[in-house]
């Protein structure tokens, strides 16, 4: 790891300002599960880390009927996982949160950390860069690329978005609030990027901005689920994701949101699915008609045509979490 | 009355031996107390590291250490590996620096400059036809006439493809060293390794090969703990060299612990092993003959042939032939019982197809041709009808392809397995102080496998003392050499040199006390902390009154194995089933329960020998499922040099897991055989054969991946 200096604000504003002024680079520094990592492996070289952890105004839960859930960029996965407001309201916000199976990373890893993660892509990790580019050619399409895009894998990146809850959190029509020279709000559907060169910013963020704050919509009855499907219960990588927010009447699906994470380079929105799935009668086959129509437009690579199955599995039985309580 | 006077006691008279004892250093390692060689740090202590080849294969041309000599902190710098060198994987050792700090070791490690002259590189052997000149064919071997057999028309063949992939050893503590000059000749070392006694004089001659001067009675070298060995670490590895020449040149003690990708990379890899076989026995289940072609790599000097056809030996029409693949990958090291995992793995997932094609329960078949290993068949017998009646076989038991509605599906699989595990050269001096004080000194070293622990309960055993009554020194090669722990020789080989030592000590403590007590030293006996005359308690001592009467001289005996008597022996047998849970539309295995029945002679603490076969299991069901060494082809790299992607289980992956330790008449008469090996050479199998029973079609490889589940069932299967 190279040397960087350490910076530890109390405000936003302070924060914001030491993020400015340094001119070799500077990182915010929130749980560090990822960003200490990078750094040891040498994909990331700050020249500052600016650490959020004594910005009290990044932490904290608030959650009323009326205008939903605020969540601080600094809370962590274990507090979500222990709100009761949250347990009751977003259930399927709680499925993807346990879905991270290392007690040291729910202590640490925070919910805008999680948004913000680098690829685990082991061809970036391995410093081939985020397009995985070796001898002006990326790694990936002739590589091993078991765990890599099956959607929006057009070129040049093939890596997946690795959030936990950044699917669901869109599918709830989440929105992120950010602070730079000013403050402003982004859907977090609008908040990914996939990058077309190795420098580009994988969020929306302008140079210097944090998240500050995320804001979930109240859930008025929606049914929700989260569906990973992870070889190990240990833990591990998810193969495919899927998040679903369900509108209904009745047995009748008035309207659907279905995310899905880990097959893409953004998380990945299936409008196929949701038409699939409006004003249908749910059942079994429907979800599973769902599942299908997530994956039509499918591209899987060399090695990875299993996600296609996987991600369709996803769909299904968040589906049917969702609707029918389904483990 | 034992028929020979070092004989392990008869079982009416055994006070401690079989009984369930829990280690000794339990609660120094769960204390955080007990000290690694990772948790060695001396005063002025230096870190190093090491420069690697990022090529897989390539010649070096230039090496430019400049810019890295004048970064801060830095004391001293070893070129490894010069221009004009072949590096044969990405992640050889090319240049180590020691410096002040890690940081400081690893900024200059940057500033290193190596040119290469990249060549050809070879890494994924599992497509034969792409190996070229890599691979190397043996001869092809023949017993009976398999051509003969296989055209028989009143036999039934099976033919299939199966193999295992290349994994390592990933042991949770690094591979590394701590060296320090204590003398101008004199050098004390820590190591992380398997191999105490034997460490100084490698150490020693690789140094003075290299022009270092040192004897081998100058160097020291210690391990109390080890987290994990599996068989890498015998030597002292150059690294570990590199470490002493870099203490010698900077005159201050230096460190250097493998890092995670460098472990995984260059520091253990188990040979891979795949094979086309054909397998035919009679309709009535007795298999007649065998015919396998078979390959695999153990890095850049290829791989020999596992011992295929596993266990079931004496198979009368057999043709085998082994194509030795080199790859520019990490070389092999012994990988806890070397060549057995992928030689069961090939054997018994044959065998298992072939029971499916006869229509046949695979235990009536295994129970059937179990005479085909010999001696031991009806040891295997006992073992298979054990662990089947502990997996419940006759209610869980379903021909090929599960047909319960739904998508999770459940199977069961049996392997069968054997290794040595005769007691290795071992010294040892047992020490009775008048203070009433034991003590054990030996140059062995603990794996974690409970050696304190059986060495402690054997003089314990022999004094009639308490376990906590003596006090085990071992870890340091200042102690009588005792052999390396590999290939399970441990338990067998200090059991041997402490039982004889420790009858020898208590003789001479008897002499002692006779004339005290007015009984020949011939009629005493040393039960429950006294020593007394033979059946009469009226003429005792307490251990500690006896001790006093040796005044101020301390009894010191000396042990050895082999020696008079027999008290161990060699070879073993064990069955293993798995029970698993397949979900089709994912390709998810999850293993429900797994059973080990295992023979391994007398059981000294059968505490601890669970535990091996527990350890055993679950490091089993890692490599059944998740483990496998992902090698680019493009780069030549190893993708998954992280415990990220090189996936091992957690509690949750495992299941619930079943041993029972075969003892009793016909076995306990053999004395104490290793078993550090032989449970862990099954689970790969047993779990493939369940798998194979769940759905109803085999996945040929391991790691059982959900990708390969799902491609298995796009072939056939229940799905």
């Amino acid at each position: 790891m190279q040397t960087f200096e350490y910076a530890s604000p109390t405000s936003v504003k302070e924060a914001v300002q030491l993020l400015a002024s340094t001119s070799g680079g500077a990182e915010p520094f929130a749980g560090g599960t990822d960003l200490i990592s990078a750094m040891k492996d040498g994909i990331v070289t700050p020249a500052r880390l600016v650490s959020l952890q004594h910005v009290k105004e990044l932490r904290g839960i608030k959650f009323s009927s009326d205008s939903g859930l605020s969540l601080g960029a600094m809370v962590t996965f274990e507090e979500l996982l222990d709100n009761a407001d949250v347990k009751q309201n977003y259930p399927a916000l709680v499925q993807a949160a346990d879905g991270v199976s290392s007690p040291q990373i729910r202590s640490l890893g925070t919910v805008a950390g999680d948004l913000c993660q680098r690829p685990r892509c082991w061809y970036y990790r391995a410093g081939f860069g985020l397009l995985a580019t070796y001898n002006g050619k990326s790694l990936v399409p002739d590589g091993d690329n078991r765990y890599h895009a099956i959607l929006g894998n057009s070129g040049p990146a093939y890596f997946v978005n690795p959030s936990s809850l950044a699917p669901i959190l869109i599918a709830l029509g989440a929105t992120v609030r950010v602070e730079g020279e000013g403050q402003r709000e982004v859907k977090l559907e609008q908040f990914f990027v996939t990058p077309t060169n190795d420098n580009q910013n994988l969020f929306a963020l302008k140079p210097h901005e944090v998240v500050t704050e995320i804001q979930v919509p109240p859930p008025n009855d929606a049914k929700m689920a989260v569906y990973e499907v992870r070889q190990k219960t240990a833990l591990d990588w998810p193969l495919a994701a899927a998040a679903v927010v369900l509108k209904m009447d009745g047995d009748t699906v008035k309207s659907a949101r279905v995310v899905l994470g880990h097959v893409a380079p953004v998380p990945w929105p299936a409008p196929e699915a949701e038409q699939a799935l409006a004003g249908k009668t749910f059942s079994e086959d429907v979800a599973d008609e769902a599942g299908k129509a997530a994956v039509a437009k499918a591209t899987p690579l060399s090695k990875n045509g299993y996600k296609v199955q996987l991600t369709r599995v996803a769909v299904k039985r968040a589906l049917l979490r969702a609707v029918k309580g389904e483990a | 009355m034992p028929k020979c006077k070092y004989d392990w006691p008869e079982a009416g008279d055994r006070k401690i031996i079989g009984t369930r004892v829990s280690r000794i250093d339990g609660p120094a390692k769960s204390s955080g107390e007990a000290r690694y060689t990772y948790d060695i740090n001396e005063p002025g202590l230096l870190f190093a590291k090491i420069y690697r080849s990022p090529y897989a294969h390539a010649k070096i041309t230039a090496v430019d250490t400049s810019e890295a000599e004048k970064s801060p902190g830095v004391k001293a710098i070893r070129v490894i590996q010069g221009p004009g060198k072949e590096v044969k994987w990405a992640g050889d050792e090319i240049i180590a620096i020691a410096a002040t700090s890690e940081e400081a070791a690893e900024d200059a490690i940057r500033k290193v400059k190596v040119q290469f002259d990249p060549l050809p590189h070879f890494v994924n052997e599992e497509d034969l036809s792409k190996a070229g000149a890599n691979a190397k064919p043996g001869e092809t071997k023949r017993t009976g006439d398999p051509d003969k057999a296989f055209s028989d028309p009143d036999v039934v063949a099976s033919e299939g493809y199966y193999g295992i992939a290349t994994i390592t050893h990933c042991c949770l503590e690094s591979h590394g060293s701590i060296a320090e000059w204590t003398g101008p000749n004199n050098l004390k070392t820590w190591y992380s390794t398997q191999n105490v006694s034997g460490t100084p004089a490698q150490v020693g001659q690789a140094l003075r090969l290299a022009g270092v001067e040192v004897p081998d009675n100058q160097i020291e070298t210690i391990c109390q703990y080890i987290g994990g060995g599996f068989g890498s670490k015998f030597g002292p590895d150059r690294w570990g060299i590199e470490t002493a020449r870099l203490a010698k040149i900077a005159g201050k003690p230096v460190k250097l612990m493998l890092e995670r990708d460098m472990e995984l990379e260059a520091a253990g890899a188990r040979p891979s092993c795949y094979a086309k076989i054909r397998v035919a026995a009679k309709k009535d289940g007795s298999i007649v003959a065998w015919d396998s072609q078979s390959w695999g790599t153990g890095g850049p000097d290829g791989a020999g042939m596992p011992p295929i056809p596993y266990v079931l030996t004496n198979i009368p029409n057999t043709v085998t032939h082994h194509t030795s693949v080199a790859t520019n990958t990490g070389p092999e090291r012994a990988w806890r019982a070397p060549n057995h995992p992928q030689a069961a793995l090939v054997t018994m997932g044959a065998l298992d197809d072939l029971a499916a094609k006869l229509n046949m329960d695979a235990l009536e078949f295994f129970m059937k041709n179990a005479p085909l290993a010999g001696d031991r068949g009806k040891v295997y017998q006992e073992e298979l009808q054990k662990a089947a009646e502990l997996i419940e076989w006759q209610k869980n038991w379903h021909p090929r392809g599960d047909k319960t509605p739904g998508h999770i599906k459940r199977g069961l699989g049996i392997s069968m397995h054997t290794w040595g595990g005769r007691g290795h050269t071992s010294n040892c001096n047992l020490l009775i102080h008048p203070d009433a004080s034991v003590e054990v000194n030996l140059g062995s070293q603990d794996l974690g496998t409970g050696t304190r622990t059986v060495i402690a309960l054997v003089a314990a055993e022999t004094f009639g003392l308490p376990v906590n009554a003596i006090k085990v020194n071992i870890g340091d090669s200042k102690y009588p050499v005792s052999g390396p722990s590999g290939g399970s020789t441990t338990v067998g080989g200090v059991s041997g040199s402490v039982r004889r030592g420790s009858v020898d000590a208590l003789n001479d403590l008897f002499a002692a006390v006779a004339p005290a007590l007015g009984v020949p030293a011939g009629q005493l006996e040393a039960v429950g902390g006294r020593i007394q005359a033979k059946g009469d308690s009226s003429k005792s001592l307490s251990w500690k009154e006896a001790c006093a009467k040796l005044a101020v001289k301390t009894i010191q005996a000396t042990g050895k194995n082999p020696g008079p008597c027999k008290l161990g022996d060699s070879g073993v047998g064990g069955v293993e089933i798995a029970d698993v849970s397949v979900d089709t539309e994912t390709g998810i295995v999850r293993v429900n329960r797994m059973v080990c029945a295992q023979d391994c002679g007398l059981v000294l603490d059968l505490k601890t020998a669970e535990s091996q076969c527990l350890g055993a299991l679950i490091m089993g069901i890692t490599y059944a499922l998740y483990e496998q060494k992902v090698m680019d082809d493009v780069t030549g790299r190893m993708l998954n040099n992280n415990m990220e992607f090189y996936k091992l289980a957690g509690i949750g992956d495992i299941g619930e897991l079943v041993v029972h330790m075969m003892t009793g008449p016909g076995y306990d008469e053999r004395g104490v055989i290793g078993l550090g090996e032989p449970p862990v050479i099954s689970p790969g199998a047993a779990i493939s054969n369940a798998v194979a029973n769940a759905l109803g079609v085999r996945v040929p490889t391991l790691p059982i991946t959900p990708e390969k589940v799902l491609a298995a069932l796009e072939k056939g299967g229940v799905a």
